[in-house]
């Protein structure tokens, strides 16, 4: 363990340049996945669709990912982008089936309520729908942030530096404390995040007390 | 498009059947590899996730696991192993990894099916005069086999993935050919091994959902009216996998 002790300044700096990374899809992962979520809720023919192409791309391997970017986008295949994207499309791959989920929890009897009441379909999908379907998306958010952190690891092998540098250098190295203390580090930032989120949720929707992942 | 001709044309090369890898044979592997460690795994899981659906005991361990291993980066796993067992055991400790891997979204899928299973179908099948493993085994066990197919699923995807990631200790698998491609900048080879590794998964995949659908016992979709459907929300789903 003084493999950690001595180096406590790149793994803080690796964990910064990670959490950079992997926030970004996160993020774009959400905002893809609610239009594309309400896609599969709300027609039938869309539904199917949407729900193929996102369970294809979901069960494409990281590393192929990774190869099959760079020709489609014409982007680098050693770069950041890469990553990112690639990232952005798992994170849209999770999200958006839970987002579908997620807006068919909610009551019809409330959606038929709130049209009584003279809402609009833009409002009520913001002012209704959205909010009481809140709780499972956060459900799918804090699955999307833990596998999204987990994997961006991947990136080191198309040369990216995050904590996966610390699997490959302490992989030809033999430093056992460098590999575990990368993998570590990704759990908690994992968990941190994830626990963030619960808070966020709390915050934002203080009548649902809980929801399982 | 140029670069996919370029890629096709590298996996249907005669020189993909000779060399130090040919690709039939790293095929092969990869999937020996897969289907090794979720044969493992399922016997390790199987038994414990119906234990824990039948008898509702330790679920909230079983869940913990399943949500904490999400966080656990699978390629950081295998070099972890492959260190610490040695170097000279590489086999065996990306095996044990793969295992590890597949465990929780088996175990999610086999306590998920079992649980999800209604009360007054248990009941009912107890008032019959089963007996309590007739019970598992007659009602809860089949009627929870779509969850369990689906974990399997989302484990076989997991591995095959994670094997891919393992080409970087071993010339093995399909992942060798794009790590090796990497580092002499041939990207044909990548996109050519990319292509045959998305090939495996959709299919793999593909069989995985048929199989899923051919195990919901015969009863339960011919008493099937719309109103007996099940509401969505009610609805269980297995928790979602890891990727890798």
């Amino acid at each position: 363990m003084t493999w950690v002790s001595n180096n406590l300044d790149l793994i803080g700096r690796l964990s910064v340049e990670h959490l950079r990374q992997s926030a970004l899809p996160i993020v774009l992962g959400l905002l893809v996945a609610i239009p594309a979520g309400w896609l599969a809720f709300r027609f039938r023919l869309t539904r199917g669709l949407v729900l193929t192409v996102v369970g294809l791309l979901y069960t494409i391997p990281s590393l192929a990912l990774f190869a099959l970017l760079p020709p489609v986008l014409g982007i680098s295949f050693l770069s950041e982008v890469n990553l990112i994207v690639a990232l952005t499309i798992y994170a849209v791959a999770i999200m958006t089936r839970f987002v579908a989920d997620a807006l068919a929890s909610v009551d019809p009897t409330v959606r038929q309520a709130a049209l009584a009441v003279g809402y609009g379909p833009w409002r009520r999908f913001w002012q209704v729908d959205l909010p009481l379907a809140g709780p499972v998306v956060l459900a799918g958010l804090r699955v999307t942030a833990v596998s999204t952190i987990s994997l961006a690891t991947v990136g080191i092998l198309i040369g990216i530096d995050n904590l996966g540098y610390l699997f490959t250098n302490g992989y030809q190295r033999q430093i056992v404390g460098e590999i575990l203390a990368g993998v570590i580090a990704v759990v908690v930032i994992a968990l941190v995040v994830d626990g963030l989120l619960v808070l966020v949720g709390r915050v934002l929707m203080p009548w649902s007390r809980r929801v399982r992942a | 498009m140029n670069l996919f001709a370029d890629a096709i044309a590298w996996i249907f090369s005669p020189a993909r059947l000779s060399g130090a890898l040919p690709l039939p044979e790293a095929i092969w592997t990869h999937l020996a590899f897969t289907f090794a460690a979720v044969l493992i795994a399922s016997a390790i899981a199987i038994p414990t996730g119906w234990a824990i659906g039948h008898t509702g005991r330790g679920r909230e361990l079983a869940v913990a696991l399943s949500g904490a291993a999400r966080a656990v980066p699978s390629f950081g796993l295998v070099l972890l192993l492959v260190l610490v067992v040695g170097v000279t055991h590489k086999i065996a400790a990306s095996t044990t990894a793969f295992v590890l891997l597949a465990i929780p979204p088996i175990l999610a899928g086999a306590y998920a099916g079992v649980e999800a299973v209604e009360r007054r179908v248990v009941d009912g099948a107890r008032s019959v005069g089963m007996t309590p493993w007739q019970v598992l085994f007659k009602a809860e066990v089949p009627l929870g086999l779509p969850l369990l197919i689906g974990g399997l699923r989302s484990a076989t995807l997991q591995v095959v993935a994670t094997v891919t990631l393992a080409g970087y200790v071993g010339n093995w698998g399909l992942g060798f050919y794009i790590v090796q491609g990497i580092q002499i900048r041939d990207f044909t080879q990548i996109l050519g091994a990319a292509l045959v590794i998305v090939a495996l998964a959709v299919v793999l995949d593909a069989l995985f959902a048929v199989l899923q659908r051919v195990v919901v016992p015969r009863g339960v979709t011919a008493g099937r009216t719309p109103d007996d459907a099940p509401s969505r929300r009610r609805r269980r789903r297995a928790p979602e996998p890891t990727t890798a």
